[in-house]
């Protein structure tokens, strides 16, 4: 058996049919196709982060001079140094940073509880809230920030706490965007989990607190992963809610500052927003490349009803 | 076996102790439930479906906001042509966008599963980074490659001898800019949901229909395709409705301009709702976006319980 899996490829390059010899140049031929095209398509998606790379590493003079823009003559980190040392930069990282941070926290601690009560513990209302909770993730930002932005004037005027223009206030605005879906992909993880391992639970006199901390949790761990790194991206990158809450410079987050104060003048920095944007879009990469299987695995999870 | 039945008449002595111990009460199952869920029905009814009323509310409001006008925001939009010219453009922009996303994630899908297993990680993995990109930062990238003055794209054009293009100077060009920075961050998203969905379908399949004889384009239409018809169903209309929404991309390449001849709803709601100061106006505009957003609603619910019930 083993012999003539060795021996085959060799025979099909020398005393094959000549038909079969033929699919398997076309088949060759096909591969090499394939190559050739996603080599194209991978040119055209990573074209613009390497652009943002390749202007990142100029100075503003080598830009005016306007040589060719696809190369760099005298590279320097200089754009890269300037912006991690300028304070405004640091506190727009700090404050993307805290809130994606708590954002996450704040997700993970309200759809958890949820999903579990919602896959697991039927009560009345429990289908239509999980077809609500899919609905909700359905609804965009750009349909509830002008109300939400009324409303919280509007809870100024009567308590007194200012919430626009504070970076807190993002705390309450991203949970609106993150909690529907996390809870939704959670449902999904926790209903693939066997009955038959909380039920056990359950009858050992466990409550059904401890049956989600000890049992639901540890299980479903991919799935809160998943779960954790959608809900971080959606708070790093989010532009919308923070474009229209905050202004003043000290409680910008990381993707409106680099878009609104950098490009402010009338003589754009293109080295230094694009080293901005460049350092903006590192956190995210980075959880990518050492998580991507968890990130698609959140990705491909909100098309499908576990 | 001894040991549960004695487990259980543990359990039932408990639960029949008197009621009204508060311990008790926060053990039982329908009030865990609430508690767990609570959090959740809050969020949900305070920071969405509250504003989503209200903003109905407040769409029927005069300027100022202190006197009730019923219709007549959406009366005074109606008579204003950039309110057409806004609708014209959201449709062609969600619609463009969201086929060509379509077209270039099953062409790109195919191609990756036509490659050897070992290699397709690192593929989807490069093909994936635009996705990944905040994109309000990878706009920031197109903006400066369409620059008017230093464009890379137009340094390319006039090497080959062409005349350099106006990407956000003119109108058309500018449409056509902002859809195909939407198809760039976009087309990954389809083609890993289609990706996920070749890989389901059984080999076996193709292998019966080569032996039958049929043809590549008879294997697409006979079985990858109604294999698919859920997914790709699910994916566009999901995409329909982001991409229809959408906000970032525009505001950041062309802030409307030039003219506001590729604002979308979503932009210039912001531009006259917040940065002019006429919250009602602003909140009349974004509800445009309703019907559209409802009928894509239930069509995805649709497809998601249909997919639910055959599994």
């Amino acid at each position: 058996m083993a012999t003539t899996a060795l021996s085959s490829p060799a025979a099909s390059g020398a005393a094959a049919a000549p038909e079969g010899a033929m699919v398997g140049g076309d088949r060759k031929w096909a591969l090499r196709w394939a190559y050739f095209f996603l080599c194209l398509f991978a040119a055209f998606a990573l074209m613009p982060p390497l652009y943002m790379l390749i202007t990142g590493l100029k100075k503003s003079s080598e830009i005016s001079a306007a040589t060719n823009p696809w190369w760099v003559y005298h590279p320097t980190l200089g754009n890269f140094v300037e912006l991690l040392t300028s304070r405004a930069f640091q506190i727009f990282f700090l404050n993307s940073s805290i809130v994606a941070v708590l954002v996450v926290a704040i997700t993970m601690a309200i759809s958890i509880p949820a999903a579990f009560a919602l896959s697991r513990m039927k009560f009345w209302g429990s289908g239509i809230l999980a077809t609500g909770v899919f609905l909700t993730y359905l609804i965009p930002e750009t349909l509830l920030f002008i109300p939400l932005f009324k409303m919280f004037a509007t809870f100024r005027d009567w308590t007194g706490i200012e919430l626009i223009n504070r970076w807190y206030v993002l705390l309450l605005l991203y949970p609106t965007l993150t909690v529907p879906f996390a809870t939704w992909i959670m449902i999904g993880y926790f209903a693939s989990i066997p009955r038959e391992l909380d039920e056990a639970a359950l009858i050992d006199g466990a409550s059904w607190t401890q049956t989600l901390t000890k049992i639901f949790v540890p299980v479903a761990l991919p799935g809160i992963i998943a779960a954790t790194i959608f809900a971080f991206t959606v708070a790093w990158a989010q532009f919308l809610y923070p474009l229209a809450f905050t202004t003043s410079e000290d409680q910008l987050v990381l993707s409106v500052g680099i878009a609104t104060t950098l490009i402010r003048a009338d003589v754009f920095n293109w080295g230094q927003i694009m080293a901005g944007a460049l350092l903006g879009a590192a956190p995210p990469l980075i959880i990518y490349a050492f998580l991507m299987d968890y990130y698609i695995a959140g990705l491909t999870a909100g098309a499908t009803k576990g | 076996m001894a040991n549960i039945a004695v487990r259980d008449r543990a359990a039932f002595a408990t639960t029949s102790r008197p009621r009204g111990s508060a311990r008790e009460f926060f053990r039982q199952k329908s009030t865990v439930a609430f508690f767990f869920t609570l959090p959740l029905i809050l969020l949900i009814a305070i920071l969405v479906i509250y504003p989503a009323f209200y903003s109905v509310y407040l769409a029927m409001l005069s300027k100022r906001m202190d006197r009730f006008v019923g219709w007549s925001n959406f009366t005074f939009l109606f008579t204003r042509e950039t309110f057409w010219m806004v609708v014209k453009q959201s449709c062609i922009f969600a619609i463009t966008a969201v086929i060509f996303k379509a077209i270039i994630g099953f062409i790109v899908a195919h191609l990756v599963h036509a490659i050897p297993n070992e290699g397709q990680r690192k593929w989807r993995g490069m093909l994936l980074v635009p996705w990944v990109i905040p994109p309000a930062l990878s706009t920031l990238a197109w903006l400066w490659l369409f620059d008017p003055s230093y464009s890379a794209f137009n340094y390319v054009i006039v090497a080959l001898g062409g005349d350099p293009i106006p990407w956000t100077g003119h109108a058309l060009w500018a449409r056509f800019s902002v859809i195909l920075v939407n198809i760039w961050i976009g087309a990954p998203f389809f083609m890993i949901m289609y990706l996920a969905a070749l890989k389901s379908v059984p080999a076996e399949l193709y292998e019966v229909a080569a032996i039958d004889g049929a043809t590549w384009l008879q294997k697409l239409w006979y079985i990858t395709l109604p294999m698919m018809r859920n997914i790709i169903a699910i994916t566009t209309l999901f995409s329909l409705i982001v991409t229809f929404a959408n906000f970032d991309i525009v505001r950041i390449l062309t802030a409307g301009g030039p003219i506001d001849q590729t604002h979308v709803f979503a932009t210039w709601a912001f531009k006259l709702g917040i940065e002019g100061g006429d919250i009602p106006l602003g909140a009349s505009i974004s509800l445009f976006m309703v019907p559209i957003l409802t009928v894509a609603a239930i069509f995805i619910l649709r497809d998601i319980n249909k997919r639910g019930e055959r599994i």
